[in-house]
């Protein structure tokens, strides 16, 4: 990691665990929860659409079947509550990573428009599954959790932003791990010409399929942490396209393939859509002003945030190079 | 001579249109062996035949005594059978070395170690250099000329120590400077034991270059053999050369 690099890291680090003390108001403290949940769902798609190029529109039902992970499992082998269920993320993650893997060599045996459409109906599989298999989900009446009584009333949102804040970590890590790695190397590779790497002995299947594992393990321990913080699912919420559109979105605003664009998305986006949410919320006019964030940044940074501001930094520094050596002549 | 690859019998109908037609040839393992005919003939049909791109509705391609049973990209290329495009094909927003190193045939054991490692950045700018290429080792690729991208391609494909490499048209569009250096480059790597197989316009090179020569003509072979026996072919010329 360069200097440049770590000193990013280490002061993302200091600011998300100093979050929750400086500001410590519990509706601010949910905000977090919210902004890291969504940092962490965006930096994985990202990790998985942003570095192949292959658009998934399809996350949120692994978001959902992580929460179903972990709801059921209480309900049926009480786990218990307090931090137990923090303990068990990573083998959900990977039960639900590992249960995509055969939808996932399916689909990914498309391309470009096709595969989006393909991964949108996932979503609604698993919403209708979640609906329909009434004597595991309940159906629409949802699963009821239980609350975690050993978190304190003041303080009760904290071990869930840790929880947001260690997975959002994770997902940076394997970003930053993936990027610098031969198998970032397959996969860019697969992102520019799919056809032309196979013809170089590119194995592109597994490395899909790497990437896929990895964005469904973050994203199904995303979807539980979410469901034991909200203590109630159900499938509209649990698997909600908006869900999805956001967390494609911010990745968007943020800068997509960037490691850090889609926090940046995230931490644009949340709290302004919160914001209004509490302001504006009655009248639905938030839909508005968030919709009106969007405009902005794309009529004004086209590229996302992050490449949009680099081009900026690139050319001032071109033009000033321009102007020093003309000068010297 | 051994025979590294034989066509047998090839055939692949695009709808009413077929493309090649019973096709069979063979490549003498050591040669540079061109494949030319008028446009249209299946030269690049048959290629994409060859390397996994398309599936053959009829006939065997054997490579290096073996039938290719379910051809794929990947698997024969990691099997020594590589190729270049038509148009040159780079990642564009790839530097050149990773370009290259991109192009090495990788274990899944490595998948995780660092993108680029020192001895194969060496092996990249050794590469690189003998394609004039080494001062512009970290440039993005998407920003070389179109040249200069054909001998990247060129170049990228050697890094798996392929054993026979289709070039399709690796001329094409290519200022004469750079022609000469990419004949220069066949003529060396075939000295060093690399099997050519070539889709070639430029009939000046080929006739230099190219031993044996296969005509196409209407996806199926017309003449074989030295350049200079295809050269007064009648068939040939009537075909190809327009008389």
């Amino acid at each position: 990691m360069t200097r440049t690099g770590l000193l990013r890291a280490a002061a993302f680090l200091a600011v998300g665990i100093a979050f929750p003390f400086v500001f410590s108001p519990a509706w601010l403290v949910n905000i977090g929860v919210l902004t890291l949940m969504y940092a962490a769902l965006a930096t994985s798609w990202n990790l998985f659409s942003g570095y192949t190029g292959y658009i998934t529109l399809g996350q949120v039902a692994f978001f959902g079947l992580g929460a179903y992970t972990l709801a059921i499992t209480f309900e049926h082998y009480g786990i218990g509550s307090g931090y137990n269920p923090f303990y068990v993320l990573p083998l959900v993650g990977a039960g639900v990573a590992f249960a995509s893997m055969p939808v996932a060599w399916i689909a990914l045996r498309t391309r470009a428009m096709t595969f989006a459409i393909v991964t949108l109906t996932l979503l609604f599989i698993v919403q209708q599954l979640a609906f329909n298999l009434h004597s595991v989900t309940h159906g629409s009446s949802g699963l009821m959790l239980p609350t975690p009584t050993t978190f304190g009333v003041s303080t009760y949102d904290d071990p869930f932003y840790f929880a947001m804040l260690g997975i959002l970590c994770i997902a940076l890590l394997l970003c930053w791990g993936v990027l610098r790695s031969k198998l970032g190397l397959m996969l860019l590779a697969v992102r520019e010409d799919e056809e032309k790497a196979r013809g170089l002995g590119i194995r592109v299947t597994g490395a899909k399929l790497i990437a896929w594992w990895l964005h469904v393990f973050v994203t199904a321990m995303v979807g539980a942490v979410w469901a034991y913080y909200l203590t109630f699912i159900y499938p509209e919420s649990s698997v909600d396209p908006l869900v999805m559109i956001g967390a494609v979105l911010m990745t968007f605003l943020g800068g997509r393939g960037t490691l850090w664009g889609p926090v940046i998305g995230a931490v644009v986006l949340v709290p302004a859509q919160q914001y209004m949410l509490l302001h504006l919320g009655g009248s639905q006019l938030y839909l508005v002003g968030y919709s009106a964030v969007f405009v902005v940044v794309l009529l004004l940074l086209p590229r996302g945030i992050l490449p949009s501001l680099r081009d900026g930094v690139t050319r001032t520094r071109e033009r000033r190079r321009t102007r020093l050596e003309a000068a010297a002549s | 001579m051994t025979t590294l690859l034989e066509v047998d019998g090839l055939t692949k109908r695009f709808g009413g249109v077929t493309a090649v037609n019973t096709c069979s040839f063979a490549v003498p393992e050591g040669s540079i062996t061109a494949l030319v005919g008028p446009n249209g003939s299946g030269k690049t049909t048959a290629f994409n035949l060859i390397t996994g791109y398309a599936r053959a509705d009829e006939g065997v391609v054997r490579f290096a005594g073996e039938t290719v049973r379910r051809p794929d990209p990947v698997r024969l290329s990691r099997s020594g059978l590589t190729r270049t495009f038509q148009q040159a094909r780079i990642f564009a927003d790839l530097t050149l070395v990773e370009n290259m190193v991109a192009a090495l045939q990788q274990p899944w054991r490595t998948a995780f170690s660092t993108a680029v490692r020192g001895h194969e950045r060496a092996r990249a700018l050794e590469l690189l250099e003998e394609f004039g290429l080494a001062r512009l080792a970290t440039e993005r690729a998407g920003n070389l000329s179109y040249g200069q991208k054909k001998l990247l391609e060129f170049a990228a494909v050697l890094m798996g120590d392929p054993r026979l490499v289709l070039l399709d048209e690796p001329t094409a569009g290519v200022n004469p400077v750079l022609v000469e250096q990419i004949e220069e480059r066949i003529r060396e790597l075939n000295a060093r034991g690399l099997t050519f197989l070539v889709v070639e316009h430029n009939m000046n090179l080929v006739m230099r270059l190219c031993d044996p020569v296969i005509v196409l003509a209407q996806g199926t072979k017309l003449a074989e053999g030295h350049p200079d026996e295809v050269r007064n072919d009648s068939r040939v010329l009537d075909a190809y050369l327009g008389g």
